[in-house]
């Protein structure tokens, strides 16, 4: 069974007399192991499908299996259990407590689990060691560049060892050098046995991973093995045994005035 | 999540807006300063009254001509009076009635060669005073009932007017002038402290006669006598016969109301205590709309707060905080702005309470219950529980995604 299948997910936003549908029937199931960038214009719902699948969010229909749960019979404290212990959500805007240490900001899903004070100082300063950001622990979000910050964001989505890593848009809001430094984190990562699924806008970010999911008007639109994807399936490593085919959405392309 | 972390995170998050926080709690501030600075002030007081009343002991009682006799409609103006002649008549005619002394009072100065001195009280009273007020002399003797009978120039002093005359080691025998009346002193009272009009060993006492040389014939028309039953048993008793007593030699017909007052020691210990309760009911009432005044101020801050942290809040749920860690956090934050605001209540209101004890001459010292300070801080935590719930919750029912993509 997959770690990852959602099968006819709809997101429906009223606006008033409006309907946005944000994700329009999607069916993709990813394995442990997978390293997939989610590509598409804006507004294609790339965000919302993140949301989902990071349990932020909760599809207004179709169904979705984690690790074989079905997610909606959740409750508050379950899903809140799910984000603390299975998934470690990468945003954007990095979304650090102001005012606080790098170090505190990373053990803050530590405090959630119950972690015991003793333990927490150090799990999330080898956190901050893995995204090589140690000798800056005790820094406030306001001290550190835009790359920092990015890094104790995803410090602190690995602080409790994550079977999933989720990032949407992580380097949105980096230059192209230190984009290639966040990257190569995730790569390592991704060697390392994580699941890591990646929002992103450009070509070149999204060739980091095996596996690339386009949306288009909240549909998936293609989906397809990166090159780095073939040669990883060739060699056998990386785990991912999905056997990637593009896939046309028949009524996507039909659609009058779609964005491309 | 534990108690402490959330407790940690409060203060961090008041430390961020330390003046806010500070204004916030104004009304729990001015609540809790009020409760206490109003129970140490009362506290004090009855710590006085009762503990001098106690000591005279369950059988005293008081009788004062009741000055409000000729204000009723229809009253035939009569003068009310209470003499001594009536006292001496019931040590006379009331069996049980076992010590009695009349006491003016009023205020003379003093002189001792050179050395002047107002004292805060001069008596005039009976042989019986010691024994009645439970206020015995230190050195010499207490005015004897030749004293008193035959209106002898001499007095009893306090240790406060011994120091203020310079009458010295030995002042037995010393001749001092109050007023124009040149008196010999024949004791020392032992010393007592201070009560609601002075310091009771600021004080010259002198024969009942010889004060009406000082105050004038006047003065011995409305006293107030000061006496004792044989035993408790007997009080009713007495009391019944000093008023047949009393309206006998008054002339009071069948059906005109008294014109004196009697009052035993608990009734006067039950009416200090009413007039405390009274004084500490009403402070309550308005300690209590200080109290939902600064409650609002902390919902209002606290809401303000919850909206300002949207994002912190949606962080903090994308990261596995459960809704009752949020509720948690916030209502802990509520709790602890209101406890630091009861903390400097209690610490404003005890300064208070020291204040007016220091600057008011004779007032007791104020005394701050322990009840009193784990009252108020019962108070705050309910206070920030009750008006904290309602921001916290509200906090903790957010969407995350929601919560997150706030501006
Ligand atoms: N809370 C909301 N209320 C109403 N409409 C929403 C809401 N969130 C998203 N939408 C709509 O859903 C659609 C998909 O939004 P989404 O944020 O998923 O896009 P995206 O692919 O992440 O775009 P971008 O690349 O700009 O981040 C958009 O049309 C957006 O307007
Ligand atoms: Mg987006």
């Amino acid at each position: 069974m997959s770690l990852i299948d959602i099968r006819g997910v709809e997101k429906v936003y009223e606006m008033g007399a409006e309907t946005v549908r944000a994700l329009d029937g999607v069916d993709i199931a990813i394995e442990a192991g997978e390293y997939i960038a989610i590509m598409g214009a804006s507004g294609s719902g790339k965000s919302t499908l993140m949301n989902l699948l990071g349990c932020l969010d909760t599809p207004s229909a179709g169904h979705y299996q984690l690790d074989g749960v079905a997610v909606e019979t959740l409750d508050d404290e379950a899903l809140a259990h799910i984000r603390n212990h299975k998934i470690g959500f990468v945003f954007q805007t990095f979304n650090l407590l102001a005012r606080t240490s790098a170090v505190k900001n990373v053990e803050l899903p530590l405090i959630y689990s119950g972690t015991p004070r003793s333990q927490r100082r150090g799990r999330s300063f080898r956190a901050l060691e893995r995204v090589g950001l140690a000798d800056r622990a005790d820094h406030q979000p306001n001290e550190l560049s835009g790359g920092q910050r990015q890094r104790v964001a995803i410090a602190r989505a690995l602080v409790n060892d994550p079977s999933i890593l989720l990032a949407d848009e992580p380097t949105g809001n980096l230059d192209s050098k230190t984009s290639e430094d966040i990257m190569a984190l995730f790569d390592g990562l991704h060697a390392s046995g994580n699941t890591v699924i990646l929002v992103t806008h450009e070509r070149d970010i999204a060739e980091h991973a095996w596996r690339v999911i386009t949306l288009r008007d909240g549909k998936v639109l293609h989906d397809e093995l990166t090159e780095r994807g073939r040669a990883g399936q060739a060699g056998g490593g990386g785990g991912a045994a999905h056997a990637a085919r593009p896939v046309v959405s028949p009524d996507a392309s039909a659609r009058p005035g779609a964005p491309a | 999540m534990i108690v402490g972390e959330n407790v940690l995170a409060a203060i961090d998050a008041l430390r961020a807006n330390k003046l806010r926080a500070v204004l916030t709690t104004l009304g729990i501030i001015i609540g809790t300063a009020a409760v206490i600075a109003v129970v140490s002030i009362v506290q004090g007081l009855q710590f006085m009254i009762t503990n001098q009343l106690e000591g005279v002991g369950s059988t005293y009682m008081q009788v004062f001509p009741d000055v409000g006799f000729n204000q009723g409609p229809g009253m035939v103006a009569r003068p009310v009076e209470l003499t001594w002649n009536d006292g001496l008549a019931l040590r006379q005619q009331v069996p049980g009635i076992r010590l009695i002394t009349p006491i003016i009072a009023g205020s003379k100065p003093t002189r001792f060669r050179d050395r002047r001195h107002t004292p805060d009280f001069v008596f005039g009273v009976s042989e019986d005073y010691p024994d009645v007020m439970n206020h015995t002399v230190d050195q010499g003797r207490f005015l004897s009932r030749i004293d008193v009978e035959r209106r002898r120039k001499v007095a009893v002093v306090g240790s406060e007017v011994v120091e203020k005359l310079r009458l010295g080691q030995q002042p037995i025998g010393g001749e001092i002038y109050v007023g124009s009346l040149p008196v010999t002193v024949v004791g020392v009272m032992e010393e007592q402290g201070t009560t609601f009009g002075g310091n009771l060993d600021d004080l010259v006492i002198v024969p009942f006669d010889t004060a009406l040389l000082l105050f004038g014939r006047d003065a011995g028309d409305q006293v107030q006598l000061r006496l004792h039953a044989a035993n408790a048993d007997a009080v009713p008793q007495v009391r019944d016969g000093i008023e047949r007593v009393l309206r006998n030699r008054h002339g009071l017909e069948d059906g005109e109301p008294n014109d004196f007052t009697i009052l035993l020691q608990d009734e006067i210990l039950k009416s200090v205590g009413a007039i405390l309760g009274g004084v500490t009911a009403t402070v309550a009432a308005i300690v209590g709309i200080a109290l939902l005044v600064g409650g609002i101020g902390i919902m209002n801050i606290m809401l303000v707060s919850v909206t300002e942290r949207t994002r912190e809040i949606g962080l903090r749920k994308s990261v596995g905080a459960r809704r009752r860690d949020i509720l948690a956090q916030f209502l802990v934050e509520a709790i602890t702005l209101s406890l630091i605001g009861g903390a400097m209540g209690v610490a404003a209101g005890y300064g208070v309470g020291q204040l007016v004890a220091a600057v008011i001459p004779n007032w007791p010292q104020a005394h701050v219950p322990l009840w009193a300070v784990a009252l108020a801080f019962g108070f705050c935590t309910l206070v920030g529980v009750g008006f904290g719930i309602y921001p916290a919750s509200k906090a903790a029912r957010l969407d995350p995604i929601e919560a997150l993509r706030f501006e």
